[in-house]
């Protein structure tokens, strides 16, 4: 084992892990992502914690991931480049870990042009790619970023990536993908899924380059709410991919969020049969208490149990 | 080039607003080339910021020059004469320019008529493009000639990342992805085993990040 991590272990043993996501609030309470950690209990592996999405001011990831160990969820802290330098990066690494951090998550991070700071400088010192190696290099060289020895405690992460098999090239997302496993990936996100037939597509190239062996890959999903949501993402969310079927499925609905919540559940099946997929993760953003309901119906509860009593 | 753009003619105005008398200096470098700072563009400066003092009843007087450089010491101090005449000089140089004859006519305000922009080119008339970060170590040889310091929004060196959709970037559908054309470059190249190699992290301390930079040159000694 590299971090011992439950998700780590989930996925060694070859089980078909669950992963849900948190976005932290824009103020100073714990509160909801506590009550928040009480629903998923049980039914997740471990849940993702963002990173100031989309340019957004939250609580941290690492201060709401505290607050899910606490509650006994394993938590995965998302880190982007966008905010944090190299120095500032290791320093939260070290501090993270201290506090039972175990998993992460390592992404370049939305451009500040979409959150509520666009005037803000951003900082990309490194990008996603040279941030795995340099999670990887704390953990197996017990080296800092310039070189120097950890002389003791290293940081031991499971270390998580993101791949977009919605965005472009396409061609280019597959070596990408092989680019982030050789620096260091354990385990990759996807973006959520919508278009089953490029993500089939994407999955016979990872698997002719034999890519599926050498990293766990948990597909993304996302239950939509309404028609409305769905256009939203298809017209406005950059690297996302929704086909008109499904937009034209929720719109003759006649319960929009029961019919989302159908889609979702069929996806999940349907991608715990496509080969190379290790597991599912559920962003159900502002709508997490909508999990258990998706991983019970898709029968894959009973299997996680809480990890940490 | 330098590419600059035109302050507003009232934001000038405002820094001069104590002023009776003032030196309005252009630039026949890269600021006369983009259309920002050349001598027309001193003259036009000069009779607008004159018609708004008059109409506040304030009348100004201006006196207008066009130097080859202002980024350098001999032609800066070809106009001790005139600058020693005004209140304030009004520069029509880049960053460069202005802080130039800041520093050698360390008497006088020095104020800047342009905002600088980027270091990049004319692509179409009218449009500037920005072309280079003056990171101070190239990558070009290794992305088929297209920087993705300054055209990729996030300066990433491994691209391109998840927001890229239809070749364009995902912080506006007009700009294109740079790794996008990088991909496309190296594809038609036969390259695309650049793509797949690991680009480890970037020696900052080159760019702007490690201080004021020098560059010193023994051969170019007098």
């Amino acid at each position: 084992m590299k971090s011992g991590s439950n998700l780590e272990k989930v996925l060694s043993q070859g089980r078909f892990a669950v992963t849900a996501e948190i976005g932290p609030p824009k103020h100073a309470s714990a509160e909801g992502i506590i009550n928040t950690a009480k629903i998923l209990k049980g039914y997740v592996d471990a849940v993702n914690i963002t990173d100031n999405q989309t340019a957004i001011v939250r609580l941290s990831s690492i201060a709401a991931g505290v607050h899910l160990y606490n509650a006994g969820v394993e938590p995965v802290i998302q880190v982007t480049c966008r905010d944090r330098n190299r120095i500032a990066m290791q320093s939260d690494l070290l501090g993270a870990y201290s506090l039972g951090m175990r998993n992460v998550l390592c992404l370049s991070g939305d451009h500040q042009k979409f959150g509520n700071h666009p005037q803000a400088k951003n900082v990309y010192d490194i990008d996603s790619i040279q941030l795995i190696n340099m999670v990887r290099g704390m953990r197996d060289d017990k080296k800092f970023q310039c070189g120097e020895e950890i002389k003791q405690h290293e940081p031991r992460y499971f270390i998580g990536a993101v791949a977009n098999p919605f965005a472009d090239p396409f061609e280019y997302r597959v070596m990408r993908l092989e680019k982030k496993i050789n620096a260091g990936a354990d385990f990759i996100q996807t973006q959520s899924i919508f278009d089953m037939q490029r993500f089939e597509k994407f999955m016979d190239m990872v698997r002719r380059r034999g890519l599926h062996k050498k990293v766990h890959i948990i597909a993304g999903v996302t239950p939509l709410k309404s028609a409305r949501a769905a256009k939203f993402i298809q017209q406005r969310v950059a690297g996302m991919l929704v086909p008109d079927e499904i937009i034209e499925r929720m719109e003759k609905a006649e319960d929009q969020k029961a019919e989302g919540i159908k889609i979702c559940i069929e996806q999940v099946q349907h991608l715990k049969t496509i080969e190379g997929v290790a597991g599912i993760h559920i962003m159900a953003i502002n709508w997490e208490d909508v999990v258990p309901e998706i991983v019970e119906k898709a029968g894959l509860v009973g299997q996680h149990v809480p990890v940490i009593s | 080039m330098i590419v600059a753009q035109p302050k507003p003619v009232k934001e000038v105005a405002d820094y001069i607003k104590e002023c009776a008398k003032v030196l309005v200096v252009g630039c026949s470098g890269c600021t006369s080339v983009c259309l920002a700072g050349g001598e027309t563009e001193a003259e036009i400066l000069a009779t607008a910021l004159r018609i708004l003092r008059k109409k506040q009843g304030r009348p100004l007087e201006t006196l207008v020059t066009t130097i080859t450089r202002q980024c350098d010491p001999e032609f800066v101090a070809g106009i001790a004469e005139k600058v020693s005449q005004v209140d304030a000089v009004v520069s029509l140089g880049c960053g460069v320019g202005v802080q130039f004859l800041a520093e050698h006519y360390p008497d006088k305000w020095v104020l800047p008529a342009l905002n600088t922009v980027f270091a990049g080119g004319t692509v179409q008339a009218g449009l500037w493009e920005e072309r280079c970060g003056l990171c101070g170590d190239c990558v070009l040889h290794l992305t088929g000639g297209i920087c993705p310091i300054t055209r990729c929004a996030k300066s990433i060196q491994n691209g391109p990342c998840g927001g890229s959709q239809n070749g364009k970037c995902e912080i506006n559908p007009d700009t294109p992805c740079a790794w996008h054309l990088i991909y496309e470059k190296l594809s038609a190249l036969g390259r695309l085993d650049l793509m797949l190699e690991y680009r480890p992290a970037k020696d900052w301390s080159k760019e702007r990040s490690g201080g004021p930079r020098l560059v010193q040159r023994k051969d170019a000694e007098l």
